[in-house]
C-alpha cells in the first residue's frame, strides 16, 4: 500500500492557489490601467465627486427639511420612512455613473482604436472580460459605498436618525447588487455594439427595467417591506450572475474587431430565423421526421425540468390551500353546504362548463392558453428562462390547491378529482404545457449559451426560430386537441363526477 | 515541421457571412526572415494579420506561429508574437513608461528586468526623454515608435507590422525602416504589411502579393521581378533615329523607339534569357560599326510597382 503524502493536499492547495493568482493577475492589471484612467478622466470624475459628496449632504437637508413639515402635520409616520428611502437613492445614484462607463467599456476601445492590441495580448476571453467588468465597476461602487456612510453619519448626526443594522445592510447589498446587474447588463451591450452611440442606444434595455425596479423598491421602503428587499437583492443576484455569464458565453475578439455596421439586415435576420424554423426540411413529412424529431430529442432535459417544476407547482398550490382552516369550516355544516352550492351553480349543469360546449369555445379555450404561453415565452426571454418557469408553475398549484378544495368542499377524492377535472383534456394538455416549458426555457437559456462563430443576434433569432418550431409543429396542434376535449368533453366528465360522487343523483 | 518556421500558414482561410476575405494562403516565413505581404485594400493582409496573432479565428486551414496552432493554442500563440496594428491603438491619457509598463506586465514581465527593456527600447526609438510625457501629446511618428516598441517589449519570436510607416514624415519612415532591419535576427521572424512598394522591397527578403484574400505572387523581389520579362536596355544615340530603330542583329527584340533611343531585349531561341554580359557588348561594337553615335548604353530600371500591377490587373482580368 503506498503511503500518503502527509503534504500532498497542502501542495495542492498552494498549486490550486498559485493557479488563480496568475489567472487573477492581469484582471488586476486591467483594473489598475482602468480605474487610473477614470481618474484621469475629468467627465467620470466631476459627477462622482459630486454625487458622492454633495448630493448625500442635500438629501440630508432635503429630509430634515420635509420632516420638519411633516411634523407639522402629524405625519411623522411618512417623515421617518423617508430617511431610507433617501438612502436608497443616495446609494444608487454614484452607480448610474457605473453604466455610462461600462456602456463604452468595450465600445468605446474599438472606437478609439486601442481595442486591438489588448485582444493581441495573452489573455484569455474571461479574464479580459472579468477585468473591464470590475474595473468599471470599482469606482461608482467606491463612490456609492462613500455616500451611503456619508448619509448615515450626517443623518445621525444632524437629524438624530437611529438605522436598524439590518436595513443599512439591505441597502448596501441593494447597491451593489444594482450596480453589478446595470454594469455586467452594460458591458454586454458593449461587447455586442459596433459603437458607443449604439450601446446608448440600446442602453434602455437596462436603464427601463432598472428605473422601475427602482420605483417598486421605494414603495417596499415606504410600506416598510425591508424583508422583500432580501428578495430582490436574491433575484438581482441571480440575474446578474446570468448576464456575466451571458456576456461571457458571447463574447468573442472576431465580434469586436469584425462588425463595422449597425445596419439592420432583415433578409439575413429572416433566413436565420426560418433555417432555425424549418431546419432546411423541403416539405411538411420532412419537416415532422426531421428537424421536428431532432428538437424534441434535445428537449428532453429542459421538459424533464419543466415537468419536475410543475409537479413542485403542484405540490406548493395543495399545502398552501391545505392550511386553510377547513376544520372550522367543517365545524359549520350551514356555511359548508351553502359553499356546495354556489360551485354547483358556478361548476355545475347551468354554469360556464355546459357553455363551453360550442367551437366559440373552442377558439376560446385554445386562444386562452396560447396567449398565456406567449406571454410566458415573453417574460422567459427577458429572465433567462427563470420567470418563464415561475410562471408555468401557477397553473399546476391552482390545480394543486383545486384538488384540496374539492377535497374539503366537495368531498371529491383526489383521484375522482382528476378524473373529473384534470385528465379528460389535461392528458394532452399537460404534455404540450411541459413541452412548452422545455422550448421555453431553451430560448431563454440560449442568451447565457456560447455561440461559437455566431453573433448574439444570429444566434438568438435562430433559438427563437427552434422555440417556434416546437410550437407551431407540436404544443400549438396539442393545444387545439386539448382545447377542443376541454370544451365537448370535460364539462360532461365534470357533471358526470360532481352528480355520481358528491350529490349522488342530484344537488 | 512547423518548429522550423516562424510562421506556417496552410490553405488558411477566413470567411465573414458568405464573403471569404482570404483564401488558401500558404504562407512559410523562417527564423531570421522578413517577409513583405503587398496588396491593395481589401485584399486580406490584415485579416490574415488577425488570423496570426490568434485575434481572429481560421474559417480553414491551420496556421502555426513560433511552434504552436493559432487554433488550438490561441494564448501561446499571443504570448509570443509581438504586433503592430493598423491603428496604433494607445491610451492617450499615460505615459510613455507606464504605458510600456501595463503592457509588459500583461506579458509576464516584471521588476528590474522590465524596466530595463523600457529604456532599452525607448533609446532604440529615441524616446528616452519621454518617458514621463503623456501619450496624447505625441506626434503620430512618435506614437508608431511607441506603438512598435510595445510590440517588441517582450522580445517576441515574430513580430507582424501592420503599416509601420503609415502616416509618418520620410525622416520617421526611414528610422521605422532601418528599425525593421536591425531588428531582423536569427531567432525572429518579421511580417511587414505595407502599400509601400520601395518600403517592401528595401526591407522583405520575400514579398507575398495578395489580390482579393489570396496570395497571387510570391518570392524574392528579383524573382517577383523576372515576371516582368528578360531585362531590358536602352541605347541613347546622338542622332535622331526619326521614327525607325536601326537595322539591328535578328536575337535584338527592339520594344520601344524615342527620338533619340531604343529599348530591347535579347530575343530567346530555347526560353531562358540570354546573358548580356556577353551579348551587349556585341551589339555595342555593332552599332558603333555601322557609324552610329552611341551616347549611353544602359539597364532599363524595373520596379516593383510594375511586378504588382501586373500581377493585380492580370489576377483582376
Amino acid at each position: 500500500m503506498m503511503a500518503r503524502n502527509p503534504s500532498s493536499r497542502p501542495a495542492t492547495a498552494r498549486s490550486r492557489w498559485q493557479m488563480w493568482q496568475a489567472w487573477l493577475r492581469p484582471v488586476w492589471l486591467l483594473v489598475q490601467r482602468e480605474v487610473q484612467d477614470q481618474l484621469r478622466d475629468w467627465r467620470i470624475l466631476t459627477p462622482l465627486i459630486g454625487l458622492t459628496l454633495f448630493f448625500p449632504l442635500l438629501a440630508n437637508f432635503t429630509a430634515r427639511r420635509m420632516v420638519a413639515f411633516m411634523q407639522q402635520y402629524n405625519a411623522v409616520l411618512i417623515a421617518e420612512r423617508l430617511y431610507p428611502f433617501l438612502l436608497l437613492i443616495v446609494g444608487f445614484f454614484p452607480i448610474s455613473i457605473s453604466l455610462v462607463v461600462a456602456l463604452e467599456s468595450f465600445a468605446g476601445e474599438r472606437e478609439r482604436g486601442t481595442i486591438e492590441p489588448l485582444l493581441a495580448a495573452p489573455l484569455s476571453d474571461a479574464q479580459l472580460y472579468v477585468g473591464k467588468l470590475l474595473a468599471v465597476l470599482f469606482l461608482p461602487l467606491m463612490g456609492s459605498y462613500l455616500g451611503l456612510v456619508s448619509y448615515t453619519l450626517t443623518m445621525v448626526w444632524r437629524a438624530g436618525w437611529r438605522p436598524d443594522a439590518t436595513l443599512l445592510f439591505v441597502v448596501w447589498l441593494l447597491s451593489t447588487v444594482q450596480a453589478l446587474v446595470m454594469v455586467s447588463g452594460a458591458v454586454v451591450v458593449s461587447t455586442q455594439a459596433t459603437s458607443v452611440r449604439g450601446a446608448n442606444l440600446l442602453a434602455s434595455a437596462i436603464i427601463i427595467p432598472v428605473a422601475l425596479l427602482l420605483q417598486w423598491e421605494s414603495l417596499l421602503m415606504f410600506w416598510r417591506r425591508f424583508n422583500i428587499l432580501w428578495t430582490v437583492v436574491a433575484g438581482l443576484l441571480v440575474v446578474s450572475v446570468l448576464l456575466v455569464r451571458m456576456g461571457l458565453a458571447h463574447f468573442n475578439r472576431e465580434g469586436l474587431l469584425g462588425r463595422d455596421l449597425d445596419l439592420l439586415n432583415l433578409r439575413w435576420a429572416w433566413r436565420v430565423y426560418w433555417q432555425g424554423v424549418t431546419g432546411g426540411a423541403p416539405n411538411l413529412r420532412a419537416w415532422y421526421r426531421g428537424p421536428i424529431r431532432e428538437s424534441l430529442h434535445a428537449l428532453r432535459l429542459p421538459a424533464l425540468l419543466a415537468a419536475g417544476l410543475a409537479v413542485v407547482g403542484f405540490g406548493l398550490g395543495a399545502w398552501v390551500v391545505s392550511r386553510f382552516p377547513w376544520e372550522a369550516l367543517e365545524a359549520d355544516p350551514a356555511r359548508l353546504e351553502a359553499l356546495r352550492q354556489s360551485q354547483w351553480t358556478r361548476v355545475g349543469v347551468v354554469g360556464p362548463l355546459s357553455a363551453l360546449g360550442s367551437w366559440q369555445g373552442w377558439l376560446r379555450v385554445w386562444w386562452h392558453n396560447a396567449r398565456a404561453m406567449l406571454l410566458m415565452s415573453l417574460a422567459a426571454v427577458f429572465s433567462f428562462g427563470v420567470a418563464g418557469l415561475l410562471y408555468l408553475m401557477l397553473p399546476f398549484a391552482i390545480l394543486g390547491g383545486g384538488m384540496v378544495f374539492a377535497r374539503f368542499v366537495l368531498g371529491l377524492s383526489p383521484g375522482w378529482y382528476m378524473l373529473g377535472f384534470v385528465l379528460p383534456h389535461g392528458s394532452v394538455e399537460i404534455p404540450a404545457i411541459v413541452l412548452f416549458g422545455g422550448a421555453m426555457l431553451r430560448l431563454g437559456a440560449a442568451l447565457a449559451t456560447p455561440a461559437r462563430g455566431k453573433t448574439l443576434g444570429g444566434f438568438w433569432l435562430q433559438a427563437l426560430g427552434e422555440w417556434t418550431r416546437v410550437m407551431v409543429g407540436v404544443v400549438l396542434p396539442l393545444l387545439g386537441l386539448a382545447a377542443a376535449l376541454e370544451a365537448f368533453l370535460s364539462p360532461r366528465v365534470a357533471q358526470w363526477v360532481l352528480w355520481t360522487q358528491t350529490f349522488g343523483g342530484g344537488p | 515541421m512547423s518548429e522550423a518556421f516562424g510562421i506556417l500558414t496552410q490553405d488558411l482561410g477566413k470567411r465573414f457571412d458568405d464573403f471569404w476575405a482570404v483564401r488558401q494562403v500558404n504562407l512559410q516565413v523562417r527564423y531570421g526572415e522578413v517577409l513583405a505581404l503587398l496588396g491593395p485594400n481589401g485584399a486580406g493582409k490584415t485579416t490574415t494579420l488577425r488570423m496570426l496573432t490568434a485575434v481572429l479565428q481560421p474559417s480553414r486551414g491551420q496556421a502555426w506561429v513560433a511552434g504552436y496552432s493559432v487554433r488550438h493554442h490561441p494564448q501561446r500563440v499571443r504570448a509570443r508574437v509581438g504586433v503592430l496594428t493598423e491603428q496604433h491603438g494607445l491610451y492617450k491619457r499615460m505615459t510613455a513608461g507606464e504605458y510600456l509598463r501595463f503592457f509588459g506586465r500583461l506579458y509576464g514581465l516584471e521588476g528590474a528586468d522590465l524596466e530595463a527593456r523600457i529604456e532599452k527600447w525607448l533609446h532604440f526609438f529615441g524616446l528616452e526623454h519621454y518617458y514621463n510625457r503623456r501619450v496624447g501629446g505625441f506626434s503620430k511618428g512618435m506614437r508608431q515608435k511607441l506603438a512598435l516598441a510595445r510590440a517588441l517589449l517582450h522580445e517576441p519570436q515574430v513580430l507582424l507590422l501592420d503599416e509601420p510607416t503609415s502616416a509618418m514624415d520620410p525622416a520617421s519612415a526611414r528610422q521605422v525602416r532601418n528599425a525593421i532591419r536591425e531588428l531582423r535576427s536569427s531567432e525572429r521572424a518579421i511580417v511587414v504589411c505595407t502599400h509601400n512598394l520601395p518600403e517592401a522591397e528595401e526591407i522583405a527578403d520575400r514579398i507575398a502579393i495578395l489580390h482579393r484574400g489570396r496570395i497571387v505572387a510570391a518570392g524574392t523581389p528579383q524573382e517577383l521581378k523576372a515576371r516582368l520579362g528578360p531585362p531590358e536596355f536602352e541605347v541613347v544615340l546622338a542622332r535622331p533615329l526619326q521614327g525607325s530603330p536601326p537595322p539591328v542583329p535578328a536575337e535584338v527584340q527592339v520594344t520601344r523607339v524615342e527620338e533619340r533611343s531604343f529599348r530591347f531585349y535579347w530575343r530567346s531561341s530555347n526560353g531562358e534569357t540570354p546573358p548580356p554580359e556577353a551579348l551587349n557588348p556585341r551589339l555595342l561594337a555593332w552599332l558603333l560599326t555601322h557609324q552610329w553615335p552611341v551616347v549611353a548604353f544602359i539597364p532599363v530600371p524595373r520596379s516593383l510597382e510594375e511586378v504588382y500591377l501586373k500581377v493585380v490587373e492580370h489576377d483582376g482580368a
